[in-house]
C-alpha cells in the first residue's frame, strides 16, 4: 500500500456566486506524479491554488501526511513542503537570480537584513548542482529577463529541490517551451520520483502528460469526472476520453 | 577603457553613473558660469539648508515609486502633521516628545489610510492620494482657520532645535547631516533588508511576488506608512528652521520631490530604482533655482530648465531600458 501524502476531501470553492470547485476528492501518494487535466475553466488552477495556499476552500478538509491542515498562505504551504512552479509567474524579471531564488524566504539576520553572501553562495550551488547550468552568461547576478523559458523553469525547479519539498505543483510547465526544453522539463518530472517526491501537474498537452504521469485526474466544470491509472489506459484511449468529454459533457465509464 | 566600460560595476550601475555625470556637468556649468557664487561656501550652505526638506521625502517616496505606485498626498500630510506639531508644542509649553510622537503617528496614520485605500479597497494610488491630498489640506484649513502658529518661544534655543537645524561647527546645517544619515540608512534597507527586497519584487510583478509567498498588501501598506512618517519628519524639520507653521506648509513640495525621484532614475513602472540616484536627483533639482539665477538668467527660466532636466533624464533612462530589452 502506497503511503499517502496529500488528500483533499469534499473541497468546495466559490468565487461569489460561481461554484468553481464542487465536492472535489483527490489523493496523492508519495513518489507519485499526478496529472490534472481538463478544459479551460474546469477548475484546475483553482484546485492547485487551494493546495498551494493562494486560495482557501469554502469547505472541505485537507490532509497532508495524514494530518488535517488548513493551508492559509503560500508561506505556510511552503513550510509544510509544498512548492509551486508556475510557468509565467515563477520569477520576477528585473531582479537578480539569487534574489529570486530566495524571494519570500530570504536568508536574513535577526534584524531582517539579507545575508547576501550566503544567498549568492547557495544560489550558485543551485545553478550548478541542481540545474546543471554551465553557461557562463548566466550567473547568480543575472537578471531573470535574459533567460529563456526553459531556463526560468529550471531555476524554479532548482529552487523547489533546494528547499527539499515533498510535493511539487507544476502549472503548465511546458507551455511556450521549445521541444528540447520540454524534454528537459519532463525528464525533471520523472526524476522527482526517484527521490520519492510527488508532483501534481497541469498541462494542456496530453502527450506530455501521458509520458510523465502515473495517474490522470480529469476535471470538468469543477468536478472530478474521471480518474485513471496509467496501466489501465493507453494514450489513445485517454485522448478519446477527453474528446468524448468535450463533445458530450460526460465520460462513459465502461466496465 | 573598454575593460572599464564592460566591468560588472558599470553594467549594473548604468543609471547611477548616468545621473552622476548629469549632476557633475550641471555643477560644472554653475561653476564656470558663476564662479563668484560657486567658489564660495554660502551657496553650499544654502543648499544644505534647503535640500533636506524635500530630500528626506524623496528618499522615502522612492520606495513607493519602486512599487509602481505613487503618493500625491504627502504635501498635505506635511501640512497636517506640522499643524499638530505646532499646536502641541505651543499648548504644552514646548513638550518636544509628545509633539514629535503625535505628529509622526498622525503621519503614519495618514500613510495607513492611503495604504488601505490602495490595497483593501482597490483604488489606484494616483486617485486615492489625490483624494487624501485634498482631505488633509482641507482639514488643515478648517483647524487652523487660515492662521499660522509661531513656535519660536517654545522651540528656539532648545536642545531639539539644536539637533534638528543648528549648524555643526558653525557651518554645516544639522538637517543636512540627518539627510545624509537617513539616505544611508534607507539605501541599506532598500537594497539589503527583506522589506526593500519585497518592495522590488512587488513592484516588478505583483502576481509573481504573491506566488512566492510575499504578502503584497502588507508591503504596500508599510511603504505608504513610512512615507507618512518621513513626511511628518520633514515637516518638523521645516518647522524648526522657520519656527513657524503656516497653513500652506508643504504645498509646492510635490513636483520637486517627485522630480528628484524620477530624475534619479527610479522606474515609474516599478521594480527598479536607486536611493543613490534619488539623492543625486535632490542635488540637481534642489540646486536649479539658485544655480539658474546665479548664472544670470531670470527666475522665469527656473521651471523651464527644470522641465528640460526631467524630460532629458527620463528619456535617457527609457533608452537605457529599451536597449536592455
Amino acid at each position: 500500500m502506497a503511503e499517502e501524502l496529500l488528500k483533499l476531501q469534499n473541497i468546495y470553492k466559490n468565487f461569489g456566486n460561481v461554484k468553481v470547485l464542487k465536492d472535489v476528492n483527490i489523493k496523492i501518494n508519495k513518489g507519485e506524479v499526478v496529472a490534472l487535466i481538463g478544459d479551460n475553466g474546469a477548475g484546475k488552477s483553482t484546485l492547485i491554488k487551494v493546495i498551494t495556499g493562494v486560495h482557501s476552500p469554502n469547505s472541505g478538509k485537507v490532509f497532508f501526511k495524514e494530518q488535517e491542515v488548513q493551508i492559509k498562505s503560500v508561506a505556510q504551504s511552503r513550510k509544510m513542503g509544498i512548492e509551486a512552479v508556475y510557468q509565467e509567474r515563477a520569477l520576477c524579471d528585473q531582479q537578480e537570480l539569487y534574489r529570486n531564488i530566495f524571494a519570500g524566504r530570504e536568508i536574513t539576520n535577526s534584524f531582517g537584513f539579507l545575508d547576501i553572501k550566503k544567498q549568492r553562495k547557495e544560489a550558485e550551488k543551485i545553478l550548478r548542482d541542481y540545474i546543471g547550468f554551465t553557461s557562463k552568461a548566466i550567473t547568480v547576478d543575472s537578471q531573470v529577463m535574459g533567460l529563456s523559458g526553459g531556463e526560468k523553469q529550471g531555476v524554479a525547479f532548482g529552487r523547489s529541490l533546494y528547499f527539499n519539498s515533498d510535493l511539487i505543483v507544476l502549472d503548465e510547465p511546458t507551455m511556450g517551451l521549445s521541444i528540447q526544453e520540454t524534454e528537459k522539463v519532463l525528464n525533471f518530472v520523472k526524476g522527482l520520483k526517484n527521490e520519492n517526491k510527488s508532483a501534481i501537474f497541469i498541462d494542456h498537452n496530453i502527450i506530455h502528460v501521458y509520458g510523465a504521469a502515473d495517474r490522470f485526474i480529469i476535471l470538468d466544470r469543477g468536478e472530478v469526472v474521471g480518474e485513471f491509472n496509467k496501466e489501465d489506459i493507453s494514450r489513445e484511449e485517454l485522448v478519446q476520453k477527453m474528446i468524448q468529454l468535450h463533445e458530450s459533457g460526460k465520460i462513459k465509464v465502461e466496465d | 577603457m573598454n575593460n572599464l566600460l564592460n566591468s560588472y560595476f558599470v553594467k549594473t550601475h548604468k543609471l547611477e553613473i548616468s545621473i552622476t555625470i548629469i549632476a557633475v556637468v550641471l555643477f560644472l556649468i554653475y561653476f564656470l558660469g558663476a564662479p563668484h557664487v560657486f567658489t564660495r561656501f554660502p551657496i553650499y550652505r544654502a543648499f544644505m539648508q534647503s535640500m533636506p526638506f524635500f530630500g528626506i521625502i524623496a528618499i522615502s517616496a522612492t520606495f513607493v515609486v519602486t512599487l509602481g505606485e505613487i503618493d500625491l498626498s504627502f504635501p498635505s500630510i506635511v501640512g497636517i502633521t506640522s499643524l499638530i506639531f505646532g499646536i502641541i508644542m505651543t499648548s504644552t509649553d514646548g513638550n518636544f516628545f509628545i509633539a514629535f510622537i503625535l505628529a509622526t503617528s498622525l503621519g503614519m496614520f495618514a500613510g495607513l489610510v492611503n495604504g488601505l485605500l490602495v490595497t483593501k479597497i482597490g483604488i489606484p494610488s494616483i486617485v486615492a492620494t489625490i483624494g487624501t491630498l485634498f482631505f488633509w489640506r482641507g482639514l488643515v484649513n478648517v483647524i487652523s482657520q487660515g492662521s499660522g502658529i509661531a513656535i519660536v518661544d517654545v522651540a528656539d534655543g532648545t536642545w531639539h532645535h539644536m539637533i534638528f537645524v543648528e549648524k555643526l561647527f558653525g557651518k554645516i546645517p544639522m538637517q543636512f547631516i540627518w539627510f545624509i544619515v537617513l539616505t544611508g540608512l534607507m539605501q541599506w534597507v532598500y537594497r539589503y533588508h527583506k522589506f526593500g527586497n519585497h518592495i522590488h519584487f512587488v513592484g516588478d510583478n505583483k502576481a509573481s511576488a504573491q506566488m512566492m509567498g510575499i504578502n503584497v498588501d502588507n508591503v504596500k501598506i508599510i511603504a505608504f506608512v513610512q512615507l507618512g512618517f518621513f513626511s511628518a519628519l520633514a515637516g518638523i524639520f521645516t518647522m524648526y528652521e522657520m519656527l513657524y507653521f503656516w497653513p500652506t506648509q508643504g504645498e509646492g513640495l510635490m513636483l520637486t520631490t517627485l522630480a528628484a525621484v524620477f530624475v534619479g532614475g527610479t522606474s515609474v513602472f516599478g521594480g527598479k530604482g536607486t536611493i543613490f540616484g534619488t539623492f543625486i536627483g535632490v542635488l540637481i533639482i534642489g540646486s536649479l533655482e539658485s544655480g539658474i539665477v546665479a548664472l544670470g538668467l531670470s527666475g522665469f527660466y527656473v521651471k523651464f530648465i527644470n522641465g528640460l532636466m526631467i524630460t532629458v533624464a527620463v528619456t535617457v533612462y527609457a533608452l537605457i531600458q529599451r536597449r536592455k530589452n
